[in-house]
């Protein structure tokens, strides 16, 4: 029973480390440019399809993921100084309407470019197998790289955050915008820098998730709406919330499809606790959510104001 | 005399005009609905290259009436599917409805069509029970099976192999109850666990298999289509599960998910209705002509919209191309007068076929391509549990 346990906790680790990756970038463009952008997701899906092409010329997973990263940042870069960079000053419905345009831009560009049909990234061969973590705990290779690549990239962004003069820039961006401009900062370098670190976070997730899921046209709308779920939670414009966020996030999916189903049966019949669970399972979060905001409504770790 | 002459012509011209309504529905018009954009796009080309080559075998036409196809993309979405159809009805004016590869597609695209539209409709895949039970309706017509029919094959495959124990999975909407409640009819061993997972959007399976590793069931049934299958498949190997829980499938590995699949298939076993080997002349020859034309093997999505097609024909050739009178068509569409590609069926009173259902291996063939193999048959001339439950006797 343990060993269940504790593979179903790595399960939910796993899945809270690419939400995290994605939420960073969020909460990040929330925080210190007051942009609300729905383009995110986006960078998700280009992450993915950069790095399908970029492993086909390379026939290299390693590598073509390598390279697919400072395309992203790129493409970040240009989606900021083209068209978010004019949105700062404007309300959030403007914000709203102007990226959903950005959603619909690259869903086109995508079927344009690689088709309408998807594509698939398989698991490279040398992760193509089980490790044993433990006796009796048997792990996917690939799942357990995704821990040790979102856990490494999670330290360096922690690291970057606290202990560089951007990373204080950062910060100090999230506090106070206008005082940091006035205080000398190149702030359209450093909105420049951001955004396109964000890109390349959204981007990472992306081609890391692509050999579980897939690489689709719009993959990353869904996801984008669990990533907006984990800042609220976290708390605006704090990497430190998106991580905790994304990791209680990770457990309660996890714990919703694993032992919600069980639970229920103790109390109800086989037949509604099975069709009940799924339905559960899919609100929990937004339950969660609703909890946290009642109990502190700028997040777990959000500034006060 | 010149002038009378102008003036005949006239008249055989106003005439001539006069007389093309009487002549009218120069072709017959087939709306095809289907899945063209996304990741399942896969199974709706498979389904149009064997409309198209349906049509190529009619030589272009039925009853001398040439035959017209219009295409529309569903999205994989109920609601653009729902638009599609009520377009093909109102504004095409289509003869015929036919395709659906999703039943929660078929379920919001239905009334529309059959009831609103008072169109007939050909379902080449989607069967939901509803539409075989209380919903039946007279302008419905299914070329493929009711939902619950091929796991309930195999079911009894199950029963006879012995498997004591056994964990149900398959994602939550009206297809995925269909078929869990489909083994669960004829499987008579201990169900071990069932999990339903978010549809469409759930690919990521580690929750479930790592709960199954810790029950250690007998076999793990699965309806998993098109893309999913693939996910699926590719997470159930890397869990390690394939090393000591044998994998029995519905619609999850197949023609269109095997090239992705690839070796990681061999072996597993599934239930179908068709089977690209079957030994009848007209399957031979539209599984030679698909392999040559378009360089993979068909699917069933793809035989059952050929014989969709092939029934449209029957009736129309029956009728001598006069499709104004519904009922007439309705009539010798019920008589199922073609050549299927399995062989022959009939139709049940809720017009469902009447059909055998085969157990099929993943084998590489000849020249080293993955593909399906019958071995054995698992019902015979099996009927669908809710026709019954239809009006229509």
């Amino acid at each position: 029973m343990m060993d269940y346990l504790l593979i179903q906790v790595l399960n939910g680790v796993q899945l809270g480390l690419l939400m995290f990756l994605l939420a960073a970038g969020l909460t990040l463009t929330f925080g210190i440019m007051d942009l609300v952008n729905l383009a995110h997701g986006s960078l998700y899906m280009m992450g993915a399809y950069f790095a399908w092409t970029l492993i086909g010329w390379t026939h290299s997973f390693a590598l073509g993921a390598l390279l697919a990263l400072p395309a992203c940042f790129l493409l970040g870069v240009v989606v900021e100084v083209v068209v978010a960079r004019r949105l700062y000053a404007r309300d959030h419905l403007d914000q709203v309407l102007a990226t959903f345009g950005l959603i619909l831009f690259f869903n086109e560009l995508v079927r344009a470019i690689w088709g309408p049909e998807g594509r698939s990234i398989s698991v490279p061969a040398f992760l193509n197998h089980t490790v044993t973590l433990l006796p009796g705990v048997i792990y996917p290779a690939y799942r357990f790289a995704l821990i040790v690549v979102g856990s490494v990239v999670a330290i360096l962004l922690a690291w970057l955050v606290a202990r560089t003069r951007l990373g204080m820039l950062i910060r100090a961006g999230a506090s106070n915008r206008r005082m940091i401009a006035a205080l000398g900062v190149n702030i359209e370098l450093l909105f420049s820098l951001v955004f396109g670190l964000g890109a390349v976070f959204a981007g990472l997730a992306g081609l890391m998730a692509a050999p579980i899921a897939s690489v689709k046209i719009g993959m990353g709308d869904d996801i984008l709406i669990v990533a907006f779920v984990i800042i609220v939670i976290g708390g605006i414009g704090s990497i430190k919330g998106a991580f905790v966020a994304a990791m209680v996030v990770g457990q309660i999916d996890i714990v919703g499809r694993a032992f919600l189903p069980d639970f229920l049966k103790t109390f109800m019949g086989a037949a509604s606790a099975s069709a009940a669970a799924p339905a559960i399972s899919q609100v929990l979060i937004y339950v969660v959510m609703a909890a946290v905001l009642v109990w502190r409504p700028t997040g777990l770790f959000g500034q006060r104001t | 005399m010149k002038r009378t002459l102008l003036g005949a012509v006239t008249v055989a011209a106003i005439l001539g005009c006069g007389l093309s309504p009487a002549l009218a529905q120069q072709s017959i018009k087939i709306g095809f609905i289907s899945t063209f954009s996304g990741p399942q796009a896969a199974i709706g080309e498979d389904m149009r290259r064997s409309v198209d080559l349906a049509v190529e075998h009619l030589g272009g036409k039925a009853a001398g009436k040439p035959i017209q196809i219009v295409y529309e993309d569903d999205q994989f979405k109920p609601d653009v599917g729902k638009q599609k159809s009520e377009k093909l009805v109102q504004q095409d004016k289509v003869d015929f409805v036919s395709g659906y590869i999703w039943s929660n597609v078929l379920l919001a695209s239905y009334k529309s069509v059959v009831d609103e539209g008072d169109t007939i409709l050909i379902g080449a895949n989607a069967g939901p029970s509803q539409i075989a039970g209380e919903l039946c309706n007279k302008n419905f017509f299914s070329t493929s099976w009711q939902n619950d029919q091929t796991p309930m094959a195999m079911g009894e495959y199950l029963n006879t192999k012995g498997v004591k124990n056994l964990y149900l999975m398959g994602p939550n909407y009206a297809a995925g109850k269909d078929m869990l409640a489909g083994v669960k009819r004829t499987y008579k061993g201990k169900i071990a666990g069932e999990d339903f997972t978010k549809w469409p959007d759930q690919l990521d399976f580690s929750a479930e298999l790592a709960k199954i590793a810790q029950v250690k069931p007998d076999g793990i049934f699965i309806f998993y289509p098109g893309a999913h299958g693939v996910q699926f498949l590719k997470q159930y190997v890397q869990a390690g599960l394939n090393k000591s829980i044998p994998l029995y499938q519905v619609f999850s590995i197949d023609a269109i998910t095997l090239p992705q699949q690839g070796d990681l298939a061999l072996g597993t076993l599934g239930a179908q209705e068709w089977v690209n080997d079957l030994p009848n002349e007209q399957n031979k020859r539209y599984v030679a002509d698909f392999k040559k034309k378009y360089g993979v093997y068909p699917s069933y999505y793809g035989a059952q919209s050929y014989d969709a097609i092939m029934l449209i024909a029957s009736a129309a050739e029956a009728l001598k191309g006069d499709l104004k009178d519904k009922a007439k068509v309705r009539a010798e569409l019920a008589k199922a007068n073609f050549k299927s590609l399995r062989g022959g069926f009939k139709f049940n009173t809720n017009h469902f076929p009447i059909q055998n259902f085969y157990i099929q291996e993943t084998v590489k063939d000849a020249d080293g391509k993955m593909t399906v193999k019958t071995i054995a048959t698992a019902v015979t001339d099996g009927k669908d549990p809710y026709y019954e439950k239809c009006a229509m006797k």
